[in-house]
């Protein structure tokens, strides 16, 4: 072990381990959590790895005081995270929202299984991902990654700690049981090529300073506790000082700005993984686990010389609409693989504005697709 | 789709700065208040001020410097505390003040953590959080303002409301039996654990200054009125008739057994500290058994 | 307690004097100050303040003894006082103390 604590080398180690490391690798120094299945192996890393750092890991009662925790660490200045699977997401919605509006860096990982309710504890699942786009109320835009595999488990944990400092908001990563629990070889880089970013800090003195007024990027630099700017950090409306104004004014001013700071960089923001997609006739569209599955199906049916290509989604939320909308123009139809009924498909129908069709093939959970599925499916467009 | 937007009323400096010239200052301790806050919401009558008071008075006592505290609150009336206080303050979620305090207070200890929330926070939706770290012994000082019912909201029943008293939501009286929160603190592993009312102002300053010096999670009750939820529908009057009433009828007894400090509908309530005892804390412990195995040593 | 004569060590004590500083439109006329001032000194203002209150008005002057009690128990922040002397101890504030 290096001394920033990275365990630089090659591993033979699941989803769930490779992101703890990302996560370490990422400067997490705070981990908040719950046993729950698929996940618990998130926890039990962090148990482990988190005090060689000399980082904190606690178990909390449930994970409602799990999500608390973390905002808490976050602002008191150091990078924190918790890691759940379905039920326990549900419960961190009410302050996964409190994030959102107190704009608190953080990153949650979903590791999904089959729901709804206590569902498919051991078994894959996809269907939380429009939980993760309108789980807490009120209007907001999530930054959500699906990795596919473990090593981008471990990628993606860092990208996801640098996203929320950089964008000032807790992000989501929607794992899924399958990745979670796959063990493949991952690369730990040696630590001085492993890209870390900070928060911004307010550069001026407390006198006068204003905790929630943002420049142009709308992101505001964050002041956290003991810093002596004393700032209140509240989940109501609140105007640029940070007091609470409950009026459509300061709520229109606020809300727009904490789901602009998504919009207008979603060019910034948005990965997608391009593979065979020139001169596709058909795109099959998926992510996470199924993603593994649809490039089997798409190399197949290539070397049978059939055109038809695979957009692999890294980022979920902010979606690719732009890219969506390009590919609809010249295609016959997206083929949507996902273990669920319907949820990312619905963003593709909704994004092809008709111009192409949109195949949903829907799993309700505990499998996942064969090529084949994916296969017969191209076919009744490319015969 | 096309968006077409609604224009964006800019932030009013000049009028913050006015209100904060006219309103800030004109009282020694508007130091320890963040500027252009006051007044607050809390009703004619509300002891939540008191208790603000208290606070601000026990810090002036110790001496802790505004940088180094910090406040947490839940929701509700007592949830708006932290707004008022000129140091960096967390209005959180309801129920969620003590779990969120945790995760601030085990990565900043170096700062002082009081959590202050109302009955209904702390005991109904925050329950489980309250015995948790109680348990644990987290470093927080925990300030409950119990003034029976959930008073933003308007006057509903609260797991504090004393068997018989009415609410908005016991027309006909309340037939749930209530916490005796002294009792529930002490057993779930509260290191100091007191009640006060806001009449006992004096008391109250010397309780919260000593739970700073404390290192673990102490615990002070304080009875505060609340004249529109719980005084007017239980026949006790106004906020000051609260107060007189907790002048007449309020015990000290330091060092009570806190099983027997139950409040009843107009009954006696016992006041006083109730227990103190010395026990690791999570910090501690977590630092002695665990993070020093893997600290190296400097060189 | 009473006492029947002056201390004779009066000469070793004497009263502090406060002077009371009301922010008169801050108050909401709570009425505890007034209640529980342990010298009585105080009362409700006939008038209004800004809000539409009685605030509390200073009825005897120089018989606030600075303990502060109305400042940590005002709810508004809208009352204070400052120590402004020390008075010797007289046979007269013992006579006084005692009727009360």
């Amino acid at each position: 072990m290096s001394d920033s604590g990275i365990l630089t080398g090659e591993y033979f180690i699941n989803g769930d381990e490779a992101c703890a490391e990302g996560a370490i690798a990422a400067g997490c120094r705070f981990f908040a959590g719950y046993p729950i299945t698929p996940a618990t192996e998130i926890a039990e890393r962090m148990a482990r790895r988190l005090p060689q750092v000399q980082g904190i890991c606690i178990q909390m009662e449930d994970e409602i005081a799990s999500m608390a925790a973390i905002l808490g660490a976050s602002w008191g200045g150091t990078k924190s995270m918790t890691a759940t699977s379905g039920p326990g997401f549900s419960l961190m919605m009410e302050n996964i929202g409190l994030g959102m509006m107190t704009e608190t860096p953080c990153v949650i990982v979903n590791i999904m299984r089959g729901g709804p309710s206590t569902g498919l504890p051991t078994l894959v699942g996809q269907a939380d991902v429009m939980q993760a786009r309108w789980g807490s109320h009120g209007d907001y835009e999530v930054i959500a990654l699906s990795p596919s595999s473990p090593q981008e488990m471990f990628n993606l944990t860092i990208e996801a700690f640098n996203l929320s400092e950089i964008y000032r908001l807790p992000v989501l990563i929607l794992g899924d049981e399958l990745v979670g629990h796959m063990s493949e070889k991952v690369i730990i880089p040696p630590s001085d090529q492993i890209h870390q970013v900070s928060r911004v800090r307010p550069s001026q003195s407390p006198d006068g300073y204003l905790p929630f007024m943002a420049g142009d990027n709308l992101v505001p630099p964050m002041a956290c506790a003991g810093e002596g700017y004393h700032v209140h950090v509240t989940g109501l409306t609140h105007d640029e000082q940070g007091y609470p104004q409950t009026t459509a004014q300061v709520h229109e001013r606020l809300v727009r700005r904490l789901a602009d700071k998504i919009r207008h960089n979603t060019s910034k923001i948005i990965q997608v993984e391009e593979f065979e997609t020139a001169n596709s006739e058909v795109m099959v569209v998926a992510y996470g686990c199924t993603s593994r599955t649809a490039r089997e199906a798409v190399q197949i049916l290539r070397s049978e010389g059939k055109k038809v290509g695979l957009l692999r989604l890294i980022t979920l939320w902010p979606f690719p609409e732009e890219r969506i909308r390009q590919v609809a123009q010249g295609i016959k139809a997206f083929i949507v693989p996902e273990i669920n009924y319907g949820q990312i498909a619905y963003e593709v129908e909704r994004c092809s504005q008709g111009r192409a069709e949109t195949v949903l093939l829907p799993l309700m959970g505990g499998a996942i697709h064969t090529p084949e599925n994916i296969m017969e499916a191209v076919k009744e467009y490319l015969p | 789709m096309k968006i077409r937007y609604q224009p964006i009323v800019p932030f009013d400096q000049e009028g913050f700065n006015r209100l904060k010239d006219e309103q800030h200052g004109l009282h020694p301790d508007d130091q320890y208040l963040k500027p252009g806050r006051i007044p607050h919401i809390w009703c004619p009558g509300c002891g939540l001020g008191v208790v603000l008071n208290t606070y601000i008075n026990a810090l002036k006592m110790t001496g802790i410097p505004i940088d180094r505290s910090v406040v947490v609150s839940g929701i509700g009336c007592t949830g708006r505390v932290a707004g008022y206080l000129n140091m960096d303050t967390y209005h959180t979620t309801h129920g969620r003040a003590i779990p969120f305090a945790t995760g601030l207070s085990l990565t900043r200890p170096d700062l002082s953590v009081t959590v202050f929330s109302g009955d209904g926070d702390l005991f109904a939706i925050g329950g489980n959080h309250f015995i948790h770290a109680a348990r644990r012994n987290v470093n927080l000082k925990v300030i409950c303002v119990n003034n029976f019912n959930y008073g933003m909201t308007g006057g509903q029943v609260a797991p504090t409301t004393p068997v018989s008293a009415r609410t908005t939501t016991t027309p006909y009286g309340n037939s749930e039996a209530s916490f005796n929160l002294p009792y529930l603190a002490h057993a779930s592993g509260a290191v100091y654990v007191a009640r006060w009312t806001t009449f006992h102002a004096r008391q109250l300053v010397n309780a919260i200054a000593e739970t700073f010096s404390i290192d673990g999670f102490t615990f002070i009750e304080v009875i505060a009125p609340c004249p529109v939820g719980y005084g007017r529908p239980n026949k006790i009057g106004s906020g000051l008739d609260e107060m007189i009433y907790y002048k007449e009828n309020s015990i000290v007894q330091n060092g009570a057994d806190p099983r027997n400090v139950d409040i009843a509908l107009k009954g006696k309530i016992v006041v006083g500290k109730f227990s103190e005892e010395k026990r690791p804390t999570f910090l501690g412990e977590y630092e002695e058994k665990i993070l020093k195995k893997f600290r190296r040593t400097e060189t | 307690m009473k006492f029947w004569r002056l201390p004779l060590d009066a000469g070793s004590h004497s009263i502090p004097i406060g002077e009371l500083h009301i922010i008169k439109d801050r108050c909401k006329g709570c009425g505890f100050c007034i209640e529980f001032c342990p010298n009585q000194v105080l009362k409700e203002a006939p008038e209004f303040n800004k809000k539409g209150y009685h605030p509390p008005l200073v009825t005897k002057q120089g018989e606030c003894v600075n303990c502060n009690l109305c400042e940590i128990i005002c709810p508004e922040f809208a009352i204070y006082s400052v120590l402004k002397e020390y008075k010797e101890l007289t046979a007269e504030d013992i006579a006084g103390y005692s009727k009360k």
